[in-house]
């Protein structure tokens, strides 16, 4: 659908830049100085506990939301000067469907192309492409109501790339959904990806920021707190691997001052101890043995999520 | 706008049936049971019987009531369960176009009722004048004034119920106040100038002007009067729906 963008280039214009974006909604401050940089072809996740700023700041993008303060260029524009025309070359797969139910599934792509003038002939073939890409070309004429969440959702990416968008927005694309549709539009979006289309998503899947993304920026409180290649920031600010210990109070405490010595980080959540190994270490090794309980895994971009915004439940 | 116009247009022309018969029940059965019924025990109103009086102004009230409902229970349907604005916010289309498309549709659809009544009245005995024609500008004007407020209301509204202070408040008493059932020439002074001052009374007035090909001097005034509601509340509207829209 679309051609690969030439990757390399330095002068290459950044598809999104936002420096220190803030917004208040009376009291309460949502984004406290946000930094975002997106290059062409490239997939940028917003990673961040409900509340964290992540759709503000997608809806901020989108002119539903004027900020505070900071600079938003896209595709070297700024906004909200050059709001509409950047809104041309932007598609939305927004958290809250919002399709059209008083349209058929392709009256959904047809009204919605017309939004972004596009002309009639070339939107025809247009959609039937998109249809058939998304696996639903036989469901054409039938009412929104009568579609799975997975076909909605489906529907909903198509809709975003009816008018071949050159930022693609994801807020939550596969937000509950059963892993079978989840996986179908993962591997729709790994599709497009490699033929270059930039994309910015927000999720609080890991697996999906894993898979999908090429950068990832953990934010918390409005400000990003972590940024860098979802396989690289695990390892370098955590570990390669991660040890949950569980015992009394007595042994775990113990077993703290033994890996004081060691260069390894340690967090104690009640009555566990999780231990993030960078590198190997002897002592570890040793108290290994004396806890029957013990619990050897990779870490994984969710430890490292969980590390940072702390394993309390949030609700602003 | 014109693709927010034609959104709602091709969604319309899919319950073409139940929405034509929906507008128009009420004003039909107005004109039948106030005409025919109560008409032939009144006596002729400035020079015309009580139906041939009351039916001009019953095209007014057609295009009022299609324009206000559709701007209110039709827009606010899109704005809140269906999430139709949000999903055409994310487009090019701004929110000043969207308000306008709106109004435009719903106006429209106003229009629709007021000239299928226009053009059923020979069949109820009231022959139009060929100035009758210059009455759909007029009318169209109405629509946008009624879906303007409609729009307004649906800018400040929180769930369904909050329209029925429109409908109780403002719609029925100009229904009932705007001289359509009786002549607004007979009411005492300052409370008969604040009557015409209402936007529907001059519509009605024209509408009655035209149908019967009487004109004179106040046609001017009256005009003057619809442009006047119809921009002012278009204006409001618009910066309304913004406030609501854009946080």
């Amino acid at each position: 659908m679309k051609s690969p963008n030439p990757t390399g280039a330095d002068t290459q214009e950044l598809v999104l830049e936002i420096k220190r974006l803030r917004k208040t909604f009376g009291q309460r401050q949502v984004l406290k100085g946000l930094d975002i940089r997106l290059r062409p072809g490239q997939c940028l996740a917003l990673l961040g506990p409900n509340g964290a700023g992540k759709t503000t700041t997608i809806r901020i993008v989108l002119g539903l939301v004027i900020a505070t303060d900071g600079e938003i260029k896209v595709f070297g524009k700024p906004l909200p000067r050059f709001l509409r025309d950047v809104k041309y070359d932007i598609g939305v797969v927004p958290q809250m469907d919002n399709l059209d139910p008083d349209l058929s599934v392709l009256e959904n792509l047809l009204v919605y192309a017309s939004y972004f003038r596009i002309k009639r002939k070339v939107v025809r073939e247009r959609a039937h492409e998109l249809l058939s890409f998304f696996a639903l070309h036989n469901r054409r004429d039938e009412i929104i109501q009568n579609l799975s969440g997975g076909q909605r959702r489906r529907l909903l990416l198509a809709r975003a790339l009816i008018n071949k968008p050159k930022l693609l927005i994801l807020d939550e694309p596969t937000i509950g959904l059963d892993p079978q549709a989840r996986l179908l539009i993962w591997e729709r979006l790994e599709h497009l990806r490699k033929k270059g289309t930039t994309m910015l998503l927000t999720s609080h899947y890991m697996e999906e920021v894993a898979r999908l993304a090429t950068t990832v920026i953990i934010i918390d409180h409005g400000k990003s707190i972590a940024r860098g290649r979802p396989d690289k920031i695990v390892k370098e600010m955590l570990g390669t691997e991660i040890m949950e210990f569980s015992g009394s109070m007595e042994k775990l405490e113990g077993l703290e001052d033994l890996l004081k010595t060691c260069d390894v980080l340690a967090e104690r959540v009640d009555d566990r101890l999780f231990v993030y190994v960078k590198n190997g270490c002897p002592e570890l090794d040793y108290a290994t043995r004396d806890f029957p309980m013990v619990v050897k895994r990779p870490a994984t971009l969710e430890d490292l999520f969980l590390k940072l915004t702390g394993r309390k439940l949030r609700e602003t | 706008m014109y693709q927010v116009w034609h959104r709602n247009f091709r969604v319309w022309l899919k319950h073409i049936q139940a929405s034509l018969i929906g507008n128009l029940g009420q004003p039909f059965l107005f004109l039948l049971a106030m005409g025919y019924g109560l008409g032939r025990s009144v006596p002729e109103i400035e020079g015309l019987t009580y139906l041939q009086f009351i039916a001009p102004g019953l095209v007014a009230s057609s295009v009022m009531y299609g324009a206000a409902f559709e701007a209110t229970y039709g827009s606010y349907t899109r704005l809140s369960t269906q999430g139709t604005f949000e999903a055409i916010l994310m487009t090019p289309i701004s929110v000043q176009e969207l308000a306008m498309g709106e109004i435009l549709w719903g106006a429209t659809k106003g229009l629709i009722g007021g000239i299928i009544m226009l053009v059923t009245l020979p069949l109820f005995g009231v022959t139009p004048s060929i100035w009758s024609a210059a009455l759909i500008p007029v009318l169209f004007a109405e629509g946008i004034i009624f879906s303007a407020l409609g729009l307004i209301m649906t800018a400040v509204a929180t769930n369904y119920d909050f329209f029925n202070y429109f409908t109780s408040l403002v719609i029925t008493p100009l229904f009932l106040f705007s001289g359509i059932f009786f002549s607004l020439k007979a009411i005492g002074d300052p409370l008969r100038q604040f009557l015409y001052f209402l936007p529907l009374s001059s519509v009605v007035e024209l509408s009655r002007t035209f149908c019967y090909g009487r004109l004179d001097w106040n046609i001017g005034l009256e005009l003057l009067n619809v442009s006047f509601f119809s921009i002012s509340c278009t204006v409001i509207a618009i910066f309304l729906l913004k406030r609501r829209l854009i946080q």
